[in-house]
């Protein structure tokens, strides 16, 4: 896979969240306002990319069986400092997202690339991995996030949209909002792939999958099923 | 701490603050084990259990060690390992002494480590509920918060696995189906939950 592959392949072709659908939470979490999601987005590539060149850095090093917890460990120790970050630098961001920054730990795109890539890649294809991930959830964090903002509050970044102010659909803006927006965003992926089914990524194995437990990791029955997570 | 009071906490967490459909932690799960009824219920009442177990532990550490001592900032860090310790720790003692609880929860323990749902419970508990001087009613409200939020991931999830069984067969147009039908579903029930606001504050204000 050349370099640039690497790098872009997860702004589109393998975009976290509308393809390998990972990461919902975060994402249906701060998509109210676009500076919340773009804040977000920026925080959780920072760990992804301190995460990724670490893991990618000790692959030889950690023993296949305590692999999980020491990603988990280490992926804790970048959410802490990034936590710290904020604090000092950006409070407001840091209020926005409240308890979602903490639960950057427990996002699945993160473990995902651990797993999936990290772990069996150079740094340099680590990182660049990092950066395309990481532009890729920003993005749709931050589409998402203008399209809630625009026509739930008719606002962005802070500037009142003349018509759309006086006439805003807040339900947007709540959780169902999130909902719907959510499966807008990847019907509308769908009709721009063609209707090709959009192949999950199996790279990872089904460690990446938090459905592996409940169907044994049966590989062809997930392809079979089309198992979407 | 009156009875009144943990009764409304406990409804407020399953019916107003939804983890899953209006604060959306735990959606991982929702979309995912939520095709069948059966793989449904167990993953919800192991939640539910994780929960609570994680409270258990995760409030009394808060508590009595990170801020005692002004490690406040490792609560990430510190929480997330003992979670998954603790896990892994119920999972070795199903398998030697209840067999049985573990054949029917036991596949469902290792997700639960990564789910934001459990995480989110007990950092927000110890947000919402910490008092620095007294520690025993706080710690009554996080155990309610706790059993709150996971009977409403119960709840949350045995309806959308019976939405979920109906929409299987609909025609959807081509781009929906699948993945953004069910979320357009789940933003329907959302919707639904919006009719509990303000019931609540009638019952026990």
């Amino acid at each position: 896979m050349g370099k640039l592959q690497t790098l872009t392949n997860g702004i589109i072709k393998e975009n976290p969240v509308l393809v390998l659908v990972l990461g919902t939470c975060p994402t249906l979490a701060v998509s109210t306002q676009a500076s919340n999601a773009f804040g977000m987005g920026v925080a959780a590539t920072a760990v992804l990319l301190g995460s990724n060149i670490v893991i990618s850095l000790l692959r030889n090093v950690i023993s296949e069986k305590v692999r999980i917890p020491c990603y988990i460990v280490t992926i804790a120790t970048f959410v802490t400092l990034v936590q710290m970050v904020l604090n000092a630098y950006a409070y407001d961001i840091y209020k926005a997202l409240g308890i979602y920054l903490p639960l950057i730990v427990v996002n699945c795109i993160i473990l995902g690339r651990a797993e999936a890539f990290a772990n069996k890649h150079s740094v340099l294809d680590s990182t660049l991995d990092a950066i395309g991930m990481g532009i890729g959830f920003t993005l749709t964090l931050f589409v998402m996030a203008s399209i809630r903002e625009i026509f739930g509050n008719g606002t962005w970044y802070g500037i009142e949209i003349p018509v759309l102010k006086d006439n805003h659909i807040s339900i947007l803006t709540m959780a169902p909002g999130g909902f719907f927006v959510f499966g807008c965003l990847i019907a509308a992926v769908n009709k721009w792939a063609r209707h090709k089914p959009v192949k999950r990524d199996f790279d990872g194995g089904c460690e990446t999958c938090p459905m592996a437990a409940s169907c044994g990791g049966d590989k062809a029955q997930c392809e079979k099923e089309g198992v979407q997570v | 701490m009156s009875v009144k009071a943990i009764f409304a906490i406990i409804l407020t967490a399953v019916f107003i603050n939804n983890y899953v459909l209006q604060q959306f932690l735990g959606i991982c799960p929702f979309l995912g084990v939520s095709k069948k009824f059966d793989s449904a219920l167990g993953m919800s009442i192991a939640v539910i259990f994780v929960m609570l177990l994680a409270t258990v532990v995760t409030y009394p550490i808060q508590h009595f060690v990170l801020d005692q001592n002004g490690l406040g900032y490792m609560q990430t860090i510190v929480f997330i390992l003992v979670i998954a310790a603790l896990v892994q720790l119920v999972e070795i003692v199903l398998k030697k002494h209840i067999p049985g609880l573990h054949a029917s929860l036991g596949v469902y323990l290792p997700l639960i480590t990564t789910n934001c749902a459990v995480l989110g419970v007990c950092i927000a508990n110890v947000d919402n509920y910490i008092d620095a001087a007294t520690f025993g009613a706080g710690y009554v409200q996080a155990l309610a918060n706790a059993f709150g939020s996971g009977v409403g991931f119960l709840m949350a999830m045995l309806l959308f696995s019976g939405i979920r069984a109906r929409i299987e067969d609909n025609d959807a147009p081509p781009a929906f189906k699948g993945m953004p039908i069910t979320l357009i579903s789940a933003a329907i029930l959302s919707v639904a939950f919006f009719g509990f606001a303000g019931v609540i504050e009638n019952i026990f204000g």
